[in-house]
C-alpha cells in the first residue's frame, strides 16, 4: 500500500459513564478518498467525529492523525475541520468575517486573507455574499459558507456531519453533486456522516456501515449494495426481499421450494442462509415462464416504476420494482439472473465474509457485473 | 382573540399614562417654572451655566462611571466561571439572593461594618494598621454602591455567557482558534448583549443614587440623585429639581442609545 493514511483508529472504545458508544472500532482513512459513515440515529457517527477533531478522546485504543497518536494534540493542534451539523456559524461576523475566522487564528496577512476567502467564496459559488450577515442567509448558503469557512483553511481532512440532512430534497441532490465535485477537484479527503443511504451511495469512494458503535461492512457503495454482509445491511441499503434459504452446494441455493444457480459457495452443504435480491433486479412474467411464482397482493405506483408485493407459495413476501403494471390477484412469474441473487451467512465477521467473497464471488461478480447498480437507484 | 389582547392591554396603557407619561410631562411642566410660578427658562439657563451643578454632574458621571466599570470587572469574570460550573443555577441563586434585601437594611449593615468600632477596623486594629476613618469617604460609597449593583450586572452578562451555543466554541476551536483566541473572537463577541444590558442596568441608578452619598459618603460625594432631592425637599426649588430630573431622563436616552445594539458586529482583529 503507497497510500498516506490521513486517519487511522486502533481498536478504539469509548464509554460514557456505563454506556458504551463506541466497541472496538478499527479503520483508515486514505488521502483524497470520499468516505462516508453511514448509520441510524445514536449508533455513534458523531462520536468518531468528536474524537477525530478532538473534542473527545477514546477511552482506550488509539486515533491517529498522518501517523501520529493524537492523545494530547488539542482540537485547534489538528489540521482537521469541521462542517458542523446545524453549521455553527458565528452570528456576529459577516460572511467574509466567518470564513477568514480560521486564516485570521493564524495570523495570516490581510492581503493574503482577502484573496483566499474571495476564491473559496467563489468555489462554493457565494461570491458577492462577503457583507451579508448570516442570519440573512437561507439555509443552503449558510451550508456552502460552512464548507468555505472550512475548506479555505486547506485541511487534510473535512468532517462533515450531517450537513445536508436540514435542505429541501432538491437542493440536496444538488448539494450532492456540488460536494462530490468539490471534493474530487481539491483533492481533500472527506469523512461524511448520513443516515440517508441514497446519499451515501450517490457520494462516497468508500461506504462504512455502522450499527449500535460497531462497524458493521465498509466497502464501495456497488459492494455494500451487491453483497450486503448480513441482514441489518441489506435492509439499511436499500429495499431488498429476504428470505430464508439452504446452500445445496458451493454455487447451489434452495429457497422457495426450488434450486437455482448463484454466484456465492464456500459455505458448509445444507447451511441455513438468508438470500437477498433487490427488487428492481426482479422480473415480471407470465407465471408459467417464472423462477417462481407470486399471487399479488398490492400494487402502488411509485412514479419511476410500481412497486408490488406478493406471496409465493413457501409463504415468502415478495416486493417487486418494475415498470410493468400488474394487478392485484394475479398470479405472475418472476425471474432473475443467478448474479443478482445474493447469499448471506448468518452471523459472519467481516474479515471471513471479505475473505469468502474474495475467494468465490469476485470472478463470477466481475464476469457479469452491470455496474453502477448505486447510481441507478 | 384581537378584543381579548385589548383588554389585556389595558393595565399596562394605564401604568405607562399614570406612571411614566404624566410624571415626565409634570416634571417638563415644572422646569418652565420659576420660584414664582411663572413661566420661564431661567432654570435652564441656571443649571447650563452654574460651575456648581455642571460640576456636580460631571462628578455624578465620573462616579457612575467608576461604579460600572467596577461592577463589570467584577461581574464578567464571575459570570464567566459561573457559566462554567455544574450547579450554575444554584449558584446564581446565591450571588443573587442580597438583591432580595432591601437596600436600607444593606446600607446600614455596611454602617455598622465601616465604621470606627466596625468589623473592619477591628480588623485593622488587630493586625496593628490602627482604625481608619472608612465611613464618609468617597472610598466607601465606592465599595458599597459596587456591592449593591454588582448582581444587576451579573445577571444579564451571565445570561448572554450561558446562552452561547457550546458549537461556536467547538467551531472556534476547529478552526484554529486557542483557549484565549476563542475567548477574545468568539465568547467576548457574543456577551456583549449581556453588558450593554448590565450597563444601562447599573450606570443609570448609580447617576442617582441618593440615600447612599448621605448615609455612606456623608455627602462628601453629591450625584444628581442627591441634587434632587435637596432641590426638592431641602430648598423647595421644584423648578430646578424637575429640570435635573429632566436631565437625568435626557442622559438616559443618551446612554441607551450609547448601549443600543449595534447592527454591524464586532470583526475579528
Ligand atoms: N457527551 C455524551 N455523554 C453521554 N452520552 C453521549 C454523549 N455524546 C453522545 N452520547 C451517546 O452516544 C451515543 C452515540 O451518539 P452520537 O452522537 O455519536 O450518535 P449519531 O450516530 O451521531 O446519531 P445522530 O444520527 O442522531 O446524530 C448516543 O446514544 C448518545 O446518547
Ligand atoms: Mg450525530
Amino acid at each position: 500500500m503507497t497510500e498516506e493514511i490521513i486517519v487511522s483508529f486502533d481498536q478504539v472504545e469509548k464509554k460514557y459513564e456505563k454506556e458504551t458508544v463506541l466497541k472496538t472500532i478499527s479503520f483508515d482513512l486514505e488521502k483524497g478518498k470520499f468516505y462516508t459513515l453511514l448509520g441510524p440515529s445514536g449508533c455513534g457517527k458523531s462520536t468518531i467525529l468528536n474524537l477525530i477533531a478532538g473534542f473527545a478522546s477514546p477511552s482506550s485504543g488509539t486515533v491517529s492523525i498522518l501517523g501520529k497518536d493524537t492523545r494530547d494534540t488539542p482540537p485547534n493542534k489538528r489540521k482537521i475541520n469541521t462542517v458542523f451539523q446545524d453549521y455553527a456559524l458565528f452570528p456576529h461576523l459577516n460572511v467574509f468575517d466567518n470564513v477568514a475566522f480560521g486564516l485570521k487564528m493564524k495570523k495570516m496577512n490581510k492581503e493574503k486573507i482577502k484573496s483566499k476567502v474571495t476564491e473559496t467564496l467563489k468555489l462554493v459559488r457565494l461570491e458577492g455574499f462577503e457583507n451579508r450577515d448570516i442570519a440573512e442567509m437561507s439555509g443552503g448558503q449558510k451550508q456552502r459558507v460552512a464548507i468555505a469557512r472550512a475548506l479555505v483553511n486547506e485541511p487534510d481532512l473535512l468532517l462533515l456531519d450531517e450537513p445536508l440532512s436540514a435542505l429541501d430534497l432538491k437542493l440536496r441532490t444538488e448539494m450532492q453533486y456540488e460536494l462530490r465535485d468539490l471534493q474530487q477537484r481539491l483533492g481533500i479527503t472527506f469523512l461524511f456522516v448520513t443516515h440517508d443511504q441514497e446519499e451515501a451511495l450517490a457520494m462516497s469512494d468508500e461506504i462504512m456501515v455502522m450499527k449500535e458503535g460497531r462497524i458493521v461492512q465498509t466497502g464501495t457503495p456497488n459492494a455494500v449494495y451487491d453483497e450486503p454482509i448480513n441482514r441489518y445491511v441489506a435492509d439499511f441499503i436499500g429495499e431488498s426481499n429476504i428470505v430464508r434459504g439452504r446452500m445445496v452446494r458451493d454455487y447451489a441455493v434452495s429457497f422457495a421450494g426450488k434450486t437455482f444457480t448463484c454466484v456465492d459457495g464456500g459455505m458448509q452443504p445444507d447451511e441455513q442462509v438468508d438470500v437477498v435480491i433487490r427488487p428492481e433486479d426482479l422480473v415480471l412474467t407470465e407465471a408459467e415462464a417464472g423462477d417462481i411464482q407470486i399471487f399479488v397482493q398490492t400494487q402502488l405506483f411509485r412514479g419511476v416504476h410500481y412497486e408490488i408485493m406478493g406471496q409465493d407459495d413457501a409463504g415468502n413476501d415478495w416486493m417487486v420494482h418494475s415498470t410493468r403494471q400488474s394487478e392485484p390477484g394475479r398470479r405472475v412469474g418472476l425471474t432473475f439472473d443467478p448474479q443478482d441473487i445474493h447469499i448471506m451467512r448468518i452471523n459472519e465477521t467481516e474479515e471471513a465474509f471479505d475473505e469468502r467473497i474474495e475467494q468465490f464471488a469476485t470472478a463470477a461478480y466481475e464476469k457479469t457485473s452491470k455496474g453502477g447498480a448505486g447510481q441507478d437507484d | 382573540m384581537t378584543k381579548e389582547r385589548k383588554w389585556l392591554a389595558v393595565p399596562y396603557h394605564l401604568w405607562i399614562v399614570l406612571f411614566v407619561i404624566v410624571p415626565v410631562m409634570l416634571l417638563l411642566f415644572q422646569s418652565f417654572r420659576g420660584l414664582d410660578g411663572s413661566f420661564t427658562l431661567v432654570n435652564i439657563q441656571t443649571y447650563f451655566t452654574s460651575r456648581v451643578y455642571l460640576t456636580m454632574t460631571l462628578q455624578s458621571f465620573f462616579y457612575a462611571f467608576l461604579i460600572t466599570v467596577l461592577t463589570l470587572l467584577i461581574s464578567y469574570p464571575a459570570a464567566y466561571f459561573l457559566a462554567q460550573t455544574r450547579h450554575k443555577q444554584f449558584w446564581l441563586l446565591v450571588l443573587i439572593l442580597p438583591t432580595w434585601m432591601n437596600i436600607l437594611l444593606k446600607t446600614y449593615a455596611f454602617i455598622g461594618i465601616l465604621s470606627q468600632t466596625g468589623f473592619v477596623n477591628q480588623g485593622l486594629n488587630f493586625i496593628g494598621i490602627g482604625a481608619q476613618q472608612l465611613l464618609f469617604t468617597p472610598l466607601s460609597f465606592l465599595i458599597v454602591a459596587t456591592y449593591i449593583e454588582v448582581p444587576f450586572m451579573l445577571l444579564p452578562v451571565f445570561n448572554a455567557i450561558d446562552e452561547i451555543d457550546g458549537s461556536m466554541i467547538k467551531a472556534s476551536r476547529d478552526l484554529g482558534a486557542g483557549e484565549w483566541q476563542t475567548f477574545a473572537s468568539v465568547i467576548f463577541p457574543l456577551s456583549l448583549s449581556g453588558v450593554r444590558s448590565g450597563i444601562q442596568a447599573v450606570f443609570i441608578p448609580s447617576l442617582s443614587l441618593f440615600m447612599l452619598t448621605r448615609l455612606i459618603a456623608g455627602n462628601r460625594v453629591i450625584t444628581l440623585g442627591t441634587a434632587i432631592e435637596q432641590n426638592f425637599l431641602v430648598t423647595q426649588n421644584w423648578g430646578m429639581g424637575s429640570t435635573m430630573g429632566i436631565v437625568l431622563v435626557l442622559i438616559m436616552f443618551g446612554v441607551m442609545f450609547l448601549t443600543r445594539r449595534r447592527r454591524k458586529g464586532v470583526t475579528v482583529r
